[in-house]
């Protein structure tokens, strides 16, 4: 049984943001415009955080990628009153849009704010409607929506690998921001077979996972000299 | 003979309390009129908010609950007068009870329906609403809650319709229109003593049985934020301190109905100033309470000194809530405290004047409780405001305006004292009362020895 999780390399992120573009692309992420930036309510599955820490002139900055952290003791999925989301058996943290009822516990519930709320209709630019993914469906108004890990891919991969009478290769199965990182520094697989990379940075020295103290078990890793 | 001299001739207790049904002055319908109208308005917002998505409010990322969960636990806070102290009155023996009861039993029943609406109003999917049944996920304490408020509600609506039969039937007797909803809600109750005998027995049950009812409303709303890891709501103290909230709210909505139902009923020798002396003790003990629990939460965050925990306190003590927490603490803790201290500001005025006080300033509770925590996510905290949009805030009139509305209906149904209690304290009380007087002195050592 896989147990997927990302690794991210603070190290080799450069902020250059292709991950949240390709998350956008691939996952028809509505299009808020400047109207949903001034209201706070840009929907970014993946979203490049800046911290910034000290003041000037000691200064430092970093860049923060931040998907779903795929908890394994996820808070967002024991509030939720419909079970609309919640962990499958390989640890993606899931949601249901069509039972979804908006309560927006679950985003509440959870202390990285990367489940995100409909608040209006999706609104997708003519030019960019051609290029919507037909294997992700589009959200209605009134759901939460998040970081699925790119699951349909995995479905696709698994469908392959079964056509093609072989087992499931480590890269056949990628999400959308690890593929598009032009420095390598996401890297996405099975966290439980010590063949995958992913298994090995977790368990690096730099390694390191957001508000660990809260127990909620992440599944995505960062790597930082300091962190 | 028309109802109006019917109650005119009766003898004054029946004639007093029975006049409201009978009689209704233009003021009534002049209010009833802006009630309709804010209501409507607010109704109209709904279909707007409908129509456009929850995108119509002021909400957003990471403020994803705002005016709708406040005025739910507002609401149901308010719901807390009836039942509750009215049940826990009539356990305690109280003899001043008997004029109160029936309208704080009304306050309940019609504004928790007002209440348990709000979070309706707050999904992004109403038209699912029903998932909550058809997918219902034990572990979520939204899920307790729906449970706790609907068997709350049947509850109390049981606890208001018993004690009431008595009346209903004397009215159906009198033949006072509409004579089959009379008929049928005394459901043919003659008034025998061992009906009566019945009846009392049967509320005495009811009063024990919907006191731990209503306590667990409220914890289970504290609990719908204290079971997250958000600071300041991840605490074990707010169950407690939600259902102290809503006691004291309550009695403070039940001080302000007293005063206008004495008012525009004449209802001054029923309500009187010793009613309002009592319920200003109970309300002065819920103000310490109420200090002491906002104290030792805010003192335990604060001395912890967590990161987040920290950042969200100091946005209410001198940050951007700064103005809300203060006027909370001076509507909550300082008016009503200096008020209800003193006997002689426990008199009308003073308990209403400090019963509104309470009344904002635990709207201002749950506001601070609401939307500081949610602005302070642990990770990656944004300027970002709140500031609720014209939807909400007529959809929250239109709730206020509705639950007024509904109250003054009842008030034209049904006597808002209840007649029987009265007539039973006047025949029977006074009696029972000094002889448990008697009881409570030390026995005579001589006639103990022989």
């Amino acid at each position: 049984m896989a147990r997927w999780g990302m690794v991210i390399d603070l190290d080799r992120c450069n902020g250059c943001q292709a991950c949240e573009i390709a998350c956008r692309s691939e996952n028809n992420i509505a299009v808020g415009g400047p109207q949903a930036a001034g209201e706070h309510r840009t929907i970014s599955w993946m979203h490049v955080r800046t911290e910034i820490e000290g003041e000037w002139p000691d200064v430092r900055a970093r860049f923060v990628p931040q998907p779903c952290m795929h908890c394994d003791r996820p808070p967002c999925t024991l509030v939720c009153p419909v079970q609309a989301t919640s962990k499958d058996h390989e640890g993606i943290v899931n949601q249901i849009y069509a039972r979804c009822i908006g309560c927006r516990y679950c985003a509440n519930a959870c202390p990285y704010t990367v489940k995100f709320f409909n608040w209006h209709g999706p609104v997708h630019p003519s030019s960019a409607q051609p290029g919507l993914n037909p294997d992700v469906s589009v959200r209605p108004v009134g759901v939460i929506e998040k970081c699925t890990f790119c699951s349909h891919r995995l479905q696709k991969a698994r469908e392959i690998a079964r056509v093609e009478h072989r087992q499931l290769r480590e890269h056949d199965y990628v999400p959308a921001c690890g593929e598009s990182c032009p420095t390598g520094a996401i890297v996405f697989g099975n966290l439980d077979d010590p063949s995958h990379r992913v298994a090995e940075l977790a368990r690096d020295s730099r390694a390191f996972r957001l508000q660990e103290g809260l127990g909620t078990q992440p599944k995505v890793f960062y790597l930082s000299r300091r962190d | 003979m028309t109802d109006l001299e019917i109650v005119s001739s009766l003898p004054q207790d029946e004639r007093v309390l029975l006049m409201p049904l009978v009689r209704t002055t233009k003021t009534f319908w002049r209010w009833a009129i802006v009630m309709i109208a804010i209501a409507a308005w607010g109704a109209f917002a709904y279909v707007y908010q409908l129509h456009d998505g929850l995108g119509a409010t002021g909400l957003n990322t990471p403020e994803y609950w705002g005016i709708y969960i406040i005025c739910f636990v507002f609401f149901i806070g308010i719901s807390h007068a009836g039942t509750l102290i009215s049940a826990i009155l009539r356990v305690a023996n109280a003899e001043w009870r008997r004029s109160i009861t029936r309208s704080a039993e009304f306050i309940t029943v019609l504004v928790i329906g007002f209440g348990a609406v709000q979070p309706i109003l707050d999904l992004g999917r109403p038209d699912r609403v029903l998932n909550v049944f058809l997918h219902a996920q034990p572990f979520s304490p939204l899920l307790w809650d729906v449970l706790s408020i609907g068997l709350y509600f049947t509850a109390s609506s049981i606890y208001l319709y018993v004690p009431m039969i008595p009346d209903l039937a004397r009215i159906r007797d009198l033949g006072l229109r509409p004579r089959a909803l009379y008929a049928f809600l005394a459901i043919g109750y003659q008034d025998t003593p061992a009906a009566r005998h019945t009846l009392e027995r049967i509320i005495g049950v009811l009063a024990v049985a919907v006191i731990p009812i209503a306590v667990s409303v409220h914890t289970v709303i504290g609990w719908i934020f204290a079971l997250t890891l958000k600071p300041m709501w991840h605490s074990a103290i707010f169950g407690p301190y939600f259902v102290i909230g809503a006691i004291f709210s309550g009695i403070a909505a039940l001080i302000i109905a007293m005063t206008v139902l004495r008012r525009v009923y004449r209802l001054e020798a029923y309500f009187k100033d010793v009613h309002f002396n009592n319920m200003g003790l109970l309300l002065f003990v819920t103000t310490v309470v109420w200090f002491y629990f906002t104290f030792a939460e805010h003192l335990t965050v604060w001395y912890g000194g967590e990161e987040s925990e920290l950042a969200t306190l100091y946005s209410k003590l001198t940050g951007a809530f700064a103005v809300p927490f203060w006027t909370m603490v001076a509507c909550c803790f300082v008016i009503p405290f200096v008020l209800m201290a003193r006997r002689a500001t426990r008199n009308v005025a003073g308990t209403t004047i400090a019963s509104i006080a309470v009344v904002i300033g635990m709207w201002l509770e749950r506001f601070n409780i609401v939307v500081p925590t949610s602005l302070h996510a642990r990770i990656g905290a944004l300027p970002v405001h709140y500031i609720p949009s014209w939807v909400e805030v007529s959809i929250m009139s239109g709730t206020l305006a509705g639950f007024i509305l509904v109250y003054m209906v009842a008030t034209k149904f049904f006597p808002i004292i209840s007649i029987w209690e009265i007539q039973e304290g006047r025949e029977k009380s006074v009696d029972q009362v000094a002889e448990r007087v008697a009881s409570y002195l030390p026995d005579n050592l001589a006639a103990v020895d022989s």
